[in-house]
């Protein structure tokens, strides 16, 4: 190690493989991954969450998975809670809405509509 | 870089590993790879979480649940339920993690809620193989700071201002330490880690060693760096494989990212670590006695003065401290002295680990600021006594230490209370007993171990350790005579105030407390020749009550055929009886009892 700096780095890198198992207050996105959930195609969902995280380098979000969220004909379903903000449910989600949710309510704060609970009859 | 959506740490103390940790990575490799989960779900092997009594324990996050007592063959339910489909697996978690069908976080049980980690904070967190991991949670950046923006003036202030004291045993300030080490003269001169941890109830060394090496390294560095050393000595007992292992590991690891070795940051500071093995003799952890174990002499203590700061290592000035010390170091160079001075009491600043064992429900290692109270530790932490056993004493400081009483309970434990009560901090060890537990016993037991380890340098101690032991020989075995406790406390006040080292002058500890707090169980053996904890076997006699419903089942156990009676009539217990209690386990009447 010859500089502080050097360390810095390292420390940065290292920080995102063990970021989850700090206590935080950040976003958290879920992925209702009961039985109904993965054969409605979730596990796509959930890896192209982690995916976009990943590529993107969002440090304070969480990805985490869930049982039966209850509305098993809308699956798969996420969930996106932000602090200070009502929690968001998504319904009948793919890898690519799942992109899209990322890009627009994750990183600019603007819920995709079309995609939530409430725009389903 | 990868990134996982969830990390399961699988705990590898040597508790859980002794309960079959291994055989669970084992599982779970196996189920992560069937389920091909192994690209979104990483194990992490860490050091001790501490409960000890829960173990094998396995944490999965980002929902810090809290398995315990997990077994093989429970993993491919957690993996199935938990890792595959979101469900948390609740009758598998740990009891308290369950309220009211809420399931809480590992830091919302009680056993860590009232805990503070210092030098225990990344035990049971980071992959104690994984230098990174170590550095991803500000590891080095204290060692950075020191060498680049601090004087060695400034350094010694900051460790003298926090307070902290030496958690080996004595309470030494630890600020001080250094700086006399600083000032003596000599050109050559080490920093020595005290890794001996000679308590047989103490494993909060070999937490830091197995879970956090990396702390031990990076305080020694920085305690090199003050005093003006550049080669450091961890002393480590054989018997801590795993500890001895990792710590390897991590030194290695520190070599090859250059936090070892020369230049260090680039600042002209050269420092290097390397480890001593001890062969696990409690004397050894005497800090005379390990530095001549070191030099390859006999582990035997030599006189103080000098003390090492002066003449330590190869009669040059040394600084030794122990590992728990150390690992308070980055942390007060990070937060501050203020910071640390901030916990604790008037004059025991910080945190002390504490290892709780005996008659308890939480058994396990624990972190409390000091001035917690001896009840809040052994009622709300340790989760009180089980069966609902009265308490009847807790023994604090290993072999050396007392056993306190109920009437202190609610005594705030740091360095000077303690040793008012007679007992003293020791390195942390925590022994609770109850009604069942006699006192006089307990005194002859560790009174027993230190005899065995004395080494024989000086009288008092070989000689005199070993009357007050046929002592209490005598005592428990019903030979007690009018006059044998006052000669105990005679001989006890004697040998403490004669002894060459800290093992002979604190050997009688055990005995004065017990004596000083329950005189009337010792004079229950001596004058009415009965054990009221019915502990000594030769002070109790088996007896039969009328619920006998005559069985037999007790005539048919007992080996030395003491036992007579007929079928569905009333047995009796003769002579021969040699107290072996084989029958009182078989009786399905409890119809045996002791008297
Ligand atoms: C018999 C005996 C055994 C000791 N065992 C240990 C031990 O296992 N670990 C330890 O750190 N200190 C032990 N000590 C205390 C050391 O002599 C020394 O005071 C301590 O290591 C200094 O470190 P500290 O200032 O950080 O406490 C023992 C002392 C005596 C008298």
């Amino acid at each position: 190690m010859k500089s502080l700096m050097e360390l810095a780095k390292i420390r940065e890198e290292a920080m995102k493989k063990v970021d989850i198992r700090n206590d935080r207050e950040g976003t958290r996105i879920v992925v209702g991954m009961a039985t109904c959930g993965i054969s409605a195609g979730a596990r796509p969902v959930l890896m192209a969450a982690v995916e976009e995280v990943r590529t993107r380098n969002l440090q304070e979000i969480v990805v985490s998975q869930t049982g039966c969220i209850g509305i098993c004909r809308l699956e798969p379903l996420v969930e996106v809670y932000k602090q200070g903000e009502e929690k968001v449910t998504y319904v009948e989600m793919t890898a690519d809405k799942m992109k899209r949710v990322i890009a627009e309510h994750i990183v600019n704060g603007k819920v995709v509509n079309e995609y939530t609970i409430g725009s389903v009859k | 870089m990868e990134l996982y959506r969830s990390h399961v740490l699988v705990c590898g103390g040597t508790g859980c590993t002794s309960s079959g940790s291994i055989s669970i990575e084992d599982a779970l490799k196996t189920e992560l790879a069937k389920h091909k989960l192994e690209k979104e779900v990483k194990m992490v092997r860490t050091g001790c979480f501490g409960l000890c009594e829960a173990g094998p324990i396995v944490i999965v996050y980002p929902e810090g649940a809290f398995y315990s007592q997990v077994k093989a063959e429970d993993i491919s339910r957690i993996t199935e339920e938990h890792l595959l489909k979101g469900r948390i697996v609740t009758d598998l978690l740990f009891k308290e993690a369950v309220v009211e069908d809420q399931v809480r976080s590992i830091n919302e049980i009680d056993f860590y809620r009232k805990q503070k980690r210092v030098a225990l904070r990344n035990c049971g967190v980071i992959d104690p193989e994984d230098i990174t991991e170590y550095i991803a949670f500000d590891g080095y950046k204290a060692l950075g700071k020191v060498l680049t923006e601090m004087t060695k003036e400034e350094l010694i202030e900051t460790i003298k201002k926090s307070g902290l004291r030496g958690r080996g045993g004595g309470g030494f300030p630890t600020g001080l330490k250094w700086e006399f080490t600083y000032k003596a003269t000599g050109t050559q001169k080490y920093v020595v880690c005290n890794a001996d941890e000679g308590d047989p109830g103490a494993f909060m060394d070999r937490s830091v060693l197995e879970g956090d090496p990396h702390a031990l390294i990076e305080a020694m560095a920085i305690a090199g760096y003050a005093v003006g050393a550049n080669q450091g000595y961890v002393y480590v007992r054989a018997e801590y494989p795993i500890a001895v292992h990792r710590l390897q590991i991590a030194i290695d690891q520190a070599r090859e990212n250059e936090l070892l070795g020369k230049n260090i940051f680039d600042t002209g500071f050269d420092f290097d670590l390397e480890i001593r093995l001890g062969a696990g003799a409690f004397v050894c952890g005497e800090e005379t006695a390990l530095l001549n174990s070191i030099e390859g002499k006999r582990g035997m203590p030599r006189p103080r003065p000098p003390f090492p700061a002066i003449k330590g290592l190869w009669e040059k000035p040394t600084l030794l401290s122990n590992v728990e010390t150390y690992a308070n170091i980055p942390q007060i160079i990070l937060n501050g002295a203020e910071w640390f001075a901030g916990i604790g009491t008037e004059k025991s600043k910080g945190t002390k680990v504490f290892a709780l064992g005996g008659k308890i429900n939480n058994t396990g290692l624990l972190e409390i600021p000091m001035g917690t109270t001896l009840r809040e530790v052994i009622f709300e932490i340790g989760g009180g006594i089980p069966d609902g056993k009265a308490f009847k004493a807790v023994q604090t400081g290993g072999p050396s230490g007392g056993c306190i009483a109920t009437e202190h309970l609610d005594t705030p434990i740091d360095y000077d209370n303690l040793i008012s009560l007679g007992s003293m901090m020791g390195s942390g060890g925590m022994i609770v007993m109850d009604e069942d537990n006699c006192m006089v016993d307990i005194a002859r037991f560790f009174l027993d171990f230190t005899v065995d380890e004395s080494c024989g340098k000086c009288p008092p101690c070989r000689i005199g350790t070993k009357r007050m032991l046929e002592l209490l020989d005598k005592i428990t075995e019903g030979n007690g005579e009018d006059g044998d406790i006052e000669k105990l406390e005679k001989l006890a006040v004697n040998i403490k105030a004669s002894s060459l080292c800290g093992l002979g002058q604190t050997a009688p500890n055990p005995v004065l407390s017990t004596i000083k707090y329950f005189r009337h169980e010792y004079e229950a053996h001596v004058y009415d020749k009965k054990c009221p904890s019915g502990v000594c076997q030769n002070l109790l006699n088996y007896v039969i009550t009328n619920d006998c419903k005559g069985c037999t089942l007790c005539k048919k156990v007992c080996p030395v055929n003491a036992i007579s009676g007929e079928v569905k009539k009333l047995h009796t217990i003769s002579d021969a009886c040699i107290k072996c209690g084989a029958c009182v386990d078989k009786c399905p009447f409890k119809a045996i009892i002791k008297q």
